[in-house]
């Protein structure tokens, strides 16, 4: 047998853009066991709602996460909604949905970029970037904010897009889909980045399942899950596919984050021919007093935030858990096995947000 | 991807203009909506305080006796709940971000807002 070296892999590497921390047991090159260790940027998130009313907590759940921090603000706004029994007006649902598909395609390209220069290519990862920046655009044209929007409030959002900007939308989709196409050409088609892909990191489907897994890691490995077909905001009434792959290695995964895209456009598009014309908010009053267990999908999978109130402005409780907190243990199962030069590109594969993870 | 994709690709990327923008030099996108930073209007702030509650981070302090009203711009997370909820309408949104610091530190804006003394309502005359 050959002598086992440990290897550690971040809190500082330049593949991960937020810190983690894994023991890597390498036999040779190959790595036989990792030991994940979290817990560098912690923020005491869940604590913080005893401080804060709950109407301003909307703000702080935002800020959970610097990538989908439009779902985290709708997921909270939802979960309060349920427990008051508030109505929101069918517009802010559709704005909430758009927004949210928005934040997933900005998430998507984000991460294809991140994804290419994991394996080293600078290229594409500047061209997926660039694409992220018309997205990025239409957020500040909408709603203010770049990556934080603050324009979802309990009971509606805080600020209506015109009809005119919404056909403007739609009609700028189209050519943002062309530019998709090709970038998802060379991350589908290119032998070298297949290469790189195929194969490695492998989660079976029954692993995928039981280790939990959520969003396009499960997906990749042919658990057919999606949040978005719960029907919460306006997915109900809009059409769209569940996509999922079979083999459940790293192409797999960038397959159906790639095939995301596409679907999000169009949901995105459906929604905007589908919006009735109506208030995007209504009154709030009193204060929330019961608990909900909420769930929604994000880029990255699913994400609960549990609240409870006790009928005071300040909540009891407020417990968030976040999709790559659930995708750990799959990674570690990923990871056994693999040469160490694969590793980067396994960790990346699962879309890692550490800071969503430890709040 | 073939040699002719590639030399397409190639020969755009050297035609178009750069995608990003130089941007001490070259004023960066801005929209109506962005959210930049916060202006305080002395002469119309009647000293309700509401701001200072709806913050979330509580980077708004009044003192009604001292007439003044301090921002820390460090704590600011320019959420847009001030310029919402004042009924004075005196904080407004400005699109331009605030200049690199380099010490920490509160701004403070003295109140300059006198009650017109036509109403007679309850509230105790200031000074």
């Amino acid at each position: 047998m050959t002598k086992q070296i440990i290897v550690p892999f971040g809190p500082q590497h330049p593949v991960l853009p937020e810190p983690i921390h894994l023991d890597l047991v390498l036999e040779d090159e190959t790595v036989v066991d990792v030991i994940p260790s979290i817990g560098y940027i912690h923020r005491g998130f869940e604590k913080l709602v005893e401080k804060r009313e709950f109407t301003e907590y909307v703000y702080i759940a935002e800020r959970t996460c610097g990538i989908c921090s439009f779902i985290h603000g709708m997921t909270y706004c939802v979960g309060i909604e349920q427990i008051m029994n508030i109505e929101v007006p069918e517009r802010a649902d559709y704005l909430r949905t758009i927004w949210s598909e928005y934040s997933r395609l900005h998430s998507h390209l984000l991460w294809l970029g991140c994804y290419a220069d994991s394996f080293g290519f600078e290229n594409l990862f500047m061209n997926a970037w660039r694409i992220r920046e018309r997205i990025l655009d239409v957020f500040e044209q909408t709603t203010g904010g770049r990556v934080i929007q603050g324009s979802c409030k309990i009971g509606g959002v805080r600020r209506d897009i015109s009809n005119e900007k919404l056909a403007e939308m739609s009609r700028d989709l189209n050519s943002i889909r062309k530019e998709i196409e090709e970038l998802t050409n060379v991350f589908l088609n290119d032998d070298t980045v297949r290469h790189r892909t195929r194969n490695v990191g492998v989660l079976s489907r029954e692993d995928a399942y039981h280790l939990g897994a959520v969003g396009p890691t499960a997906r990749g490995s042919g658990v057919a899950i999606d949040l978005r077909k719960t029907g919460y905001a306006a997915y109900g009434k809009l059409d769209f596919p569940v996509v999922t792959d079979s083999c459940g290695d790293c192409y797999s995964r960038c397959f159906v984050r790639c095939k995301e895209l596409f679907t999000s456009i169009d949901i995105i598009q459906q929604a905007i021919t589908k919006i009735p014309e109506g208030p995007i908010e209504v009154k709030v009053t009193g204060a929330p007093n019961g608990e909900f267990f909420c769930r929604a999908e994000q880029p990255r999978g699913e994400l609960v935030h549990y609240i409870k109130g006790n009928g005071t402005k300040f909540l009891v409780r407020s417990r968030i858990r976040t999709p790559t907190l659930t995708n750990i243990p799959p990674l570690v199962k990923m990871l056994q096995g693999c040469e160490l030069a694969d590793v980067p590109v396994i960790v990346l594969s699962i879309d890692p947000c550490i800071s969503c993870t430890e709040r | 991807m073939g040699f002719f994709e590639m030399t397409k690709t190639a020969l755009r990327t050297v035609l178009s203009r750069p995608v990003t923008i130089l941007y001490p030099y070259q004023p960066a996108k801005k929209t109506d909506l962005t959210r930049g930073h916060i202006i305080f209007d002395g002469s119309r702030c009647i000293s309700c305080s509401i701001c200072q509650r709806k913050c979330p981070s509580q980077a708004i302090l009044l003192n009604k006796e001292a007439k003044s009203w301090q921002i820390d711009r460090f704590r600011c997370v320019v959420c847009n709940s001030c310029v919402e909820t004042c009924p004075a309408k005196c904080l407004s949104m400005d699109i331009q971000y605030t200049a690199p610091a380099s010490a920490k530190g509160v701004e403070i804006f003295t109140i300059t807002y006198v009650k017109p003394p036509k109403p007679e309502k309850k509230e105790e005359p200031k000074e």
